[in-house]
């Protein structure tokens, strides 16, 4: 008998898309800014990229209201509780087929893992990548603003190296998203909102 | 066929086929309030070109005073910022070298008549010459070897070459001056270092009716500027200057009625700081790049190659019957001449590029030199990356090998040019030439002459394109072989990069990879066991 719960609501599937189609079309058009291959041209890639960030951003503001008014973020409070039996799940009972240790509900939808993953990614890494591309938009400001001390290097260096942990995030989220209940079941709970927990 | 030039031939055609209201005005509108051919102080007839001054100047009473005080008449400037005595009179260059000891030659471009040599009168108002700038007629013309003076009279020039050049009707050219112009300009700064777009590079006779192609301001089909368009005079006193050149113009575009200190030449002077509308990032750009860096995407454009490189070190060699040879490539360029040496040419050239703040040092005829320690710079261009000062300028950077005195260790200025026993130009005999002119200059000469390797920089401001053959993006966002390579003290994303943690991030990402394609083939290997 299948079991199924409610997770992911309208809004949060469609934040999740399409933050996930525009963090890769980041990312493809930023390493080609960092010129590492050829798709679209240097200056063409520039100007995707730069409008993909700011419709990110956009699409942030609404994501951190709805967080905020949904008390969704409450997902994303940390928690120590649990992490041993998960990694010792996913390094071993996850090929015994042990059960999971974590149980899903709609108020806590993340098992401790991907609270600690996801509030990684939202806390540190997004706000390093965006942090330094605000910076790289706004290089002739930075004299104005009394950053003159700061060096394009860094800022570069620092946004290429936020884009590297955003790309091994992306890896292992895509690849663990095949650890549900059954290899698709996370997926299709991305997609319609129900999650298939037995 | 350019259209711009047919409609306007129809328009002229028009224009004279129109009988009746519009026969009674003149036939050409003039936009002077003035018709110098009504003036009876013109009608002449004018045995000399200071004759026609004394006639000019009895109307434009300041005019030659104005004039005297320009570096077009002294040949003479003192660099505020370093003290260096600088102008034609002075430095020395990598090209003819120097006008020392060979005035009557170099003056047929002076605003004047008479510098023959160091009694010149510069005091004279009469020595002013007004037609080599306000011509209008093409038929004024000063030869090399009479010392700013037109021809007089009917002439054989070369000597022996059967060529005869007309004397010009000085009376006709007085009567038809005006403004400044292309041709008048371009007679001289066309024609730098002793041929056309030899020195400059972003300058030649292809400039006197360019394409929009090649100049998009001086474009004669489109807005047709003139050279003073954008060198503004002001009391005879042209805006502008290769010895204290504007690198970075903060100052805006001029507006009428403000008070601006800032050179009205620079492009800056009208596009302002932020020119571009449309994106806004190359405005950013613009505060670390000149305009010329991406707007000039090369140089010597119009189809008149420009000089890159002078050899003076191998001239002299004469043919068996002691006759000095002239080599030309299948372009019809000199690339041999007994006189000077080898050249080299080129055409489309793509500059150098450099930090410069708009500073240029001058090695003169007192600094003591080190050719042990590479190319010597015949100016040094300061500047630096993050200076606050500094921009990246596109260059044309000559190569030279010239004489120097090896005991002395200076520069010498040799007298190259006259029908003497001691200029080169007709003796082939260095030590003699470097004595004339090192005399002439007063300056100590051990006697001896060696050759010695030179670079001089020329920041490119001229032949700017039209905006769509603006440098794209990866002429410098490329890994290897862009534009600024060279150029250091600024990341350029798609050049630079910080190589360890590219490598270090990658084979994360890789080993991300191969971490879950392991644990996913572990997975399903152990499931379908447990299927048994």
């Amino acid at each position: 008998m299948s079991e199924r719960i409610y997770v992911f609501k309208r809004f949060e599937r469609f934040w999740h898309w399409s933050q996930a189609g525009l963090i890769i079309f980041l990312m493809l058009t930023g390493f080609e800014i960092h010129g590492i291959y050829k798709v679209f041209g240097f200056a063409t890639a520039v100007g995707y990229h730069t409008t993909a960030a700011w419709t990110l951003v956009g699409l942030w503001v609404f994501a951190i209201f709805w967080h905020f008014t949904t008390g969704e973020w409450k997902q994303y409070v940390p928690t120590t509780e649990k992490v041993g039996a998960m990694l010792k799940y996913y390094a071993f009972g996850i090929f015994t087929d042990a059960p999971h240790p974590f149980r899903q509900t709609t108020l806590k939808k993340h098992n401790p893992l991907q609270r600690l993953s996801y509030l990684a990614i939202l806390a540190l890494v997004m706000p390093l990548v965006w942090m330094t591309g605000w910076l790289y938009l706004f290089y002739d400001q930075w004299a104005a603003w009394g950053l003159a001390a700061l060096q394009l290097q860094w800022v570069a260096v620092a946004h290429t190296f936020g884009a590297y942990l955003m790309l091994i995030f992306l890896i292992a989220h895509i690849y663990l998203a095949t650890t549900g209940h059954t290899a698709t079941s996370h997926f299709k709970a991305m997609v319609t909102g129900w999650e298939e927990t037995h | 066929m350019n259209v711009y030039r047919v409609l306007r031939a129809a328009a002229l055609m028009l224009a004279l086929a129109m009988p009746s209201a519009l026969a009674d005005a003149p036939a050409v509108k003039l936009t002077s309030t003035a018709d110098h051919t009504k003036f009876k102080e013109l009608q002449g007839p004018f045995a000399s070109g200071p004759e026609v001054t004394k006639a000019c100047l009895a109307c434009h009473t300041e005019a030659a005073g104005q004039v005297q005080r320009t570096k077009h008449w002294t040949w003479e400037f003192l660099n505020p910022d370093s003290d260096q005595r600088l102008g034609k009179k002075n430095v020395i260059n990598n090209f003819c070298i120097s006008v020392e000891s060979n005035l009557p030659y170099c003056t047929s471009c002076h605003v004047g008549y008479g510098w023959k040599d160091a009694e010149f009168d510069f005091a004279a108002q009469d020595n002013v010459d007004c037609l080599s700038c306000h011509d209008t007629t093409g038929n004024y013309k000063k030869w090399p070897g009479f010392a700013g003076h037109p021809l007089y009279k009917d002439t054989e020039l070369p000597p022996g070459s059967g060529k005869i050049q007309r004397a010009p009707d000085l009376a006709k050219v007085a009567q038809k001056v005006g403004k400044t112009s292309r041709d008048t300009c371009g007679a001289c700064h066309f024609y730098g270092g002793g041929g056309d777009g030899v020195k400059h590079g972003d300058m030649d006779s292809s400039l006197a009716a360019p394409e929009a192609e090649l100049d998009v301001h001086m474009d004669a089909a489109g807005l047709d500027f003139s050279c003073g368009t954008c060198h503004k005079a002001a009391a005879h006193d042209i805006a502008g200057s290769r010895y204290t050149p504007v690198a970075a113009d903060k100052g805006g575009a001029h507006i009428r009625g403000k008070a601006e200190k800032s050179s009205p030449a620079t492009c800056v002077a009208c596009h302002g700081n932020g020119p571009h509308k449309a994106e806004a990032r190359l405005n950013h750009h613009a505060e670390k790049i000149a305009c010329q860096t991406c707007h000039i995407p090369s140089f010597a454009r119009g189809g008149v190659a420009t000089k890159m490189s002078w050899d003076w070190s191998t001239s002299g060699k004469l043919s068996p019957e002691g006759k000095p040879l002239l080599v030309k490539d299948p372009k019809g360029h000199v690339t041999y001449d007994s006189r000077k040496g080898d050249f080299t040419f080129g055409e489309f050239v793509k500059p150098t590029y450099a930090w410069f703040d708009g500073k240029v040092t001058f090695t003169l005829l007192d600094d003591k030199i080190d050719p042990s320690g590479g190319p010597v710079g015949i100016n040094r261009i300061g500047g630096a990356p993050n200076d606050g000062k500094s921009m990246i300028w596109p260059m044309k950077v000559f190569q030279g090998k010239q004489p120097y005195d090896p005991e002395n260790k200076t520069l010498v200025k040799p007298h190259t040019a006259g029908n003497d026993d001691t200029a080169y130009w007709t003796n082939f005999g260095w030590e003699k030439a470097a004595a004339t002119g090192m005399a002439s200059a007063g300056r100590p000469f051990s006697g001896k002459v060696d050759f010695v390797e030179t670079t001089m920089a020329w920041p490119i401001t001229h032949m700017v394109a039209p905006k769509d053959k603006a440098l794209a993006c990866t002429e410098c966002h490329v890994r290897e072989g862009g534009r600024l390579d060279g150029i250091e003290g600024v990341y350029l994303p798609g050049r630079d990069r910080f190589t360890l943690m590219d490598i270090a991030m990658g084979l994360g990402a890789l080993l991300t990879l191969l971490g879950v394609m392991v644990h996913g083939g572990l997975r399903i290997l152990t499931h379908w066991r447990g299927q048994d």
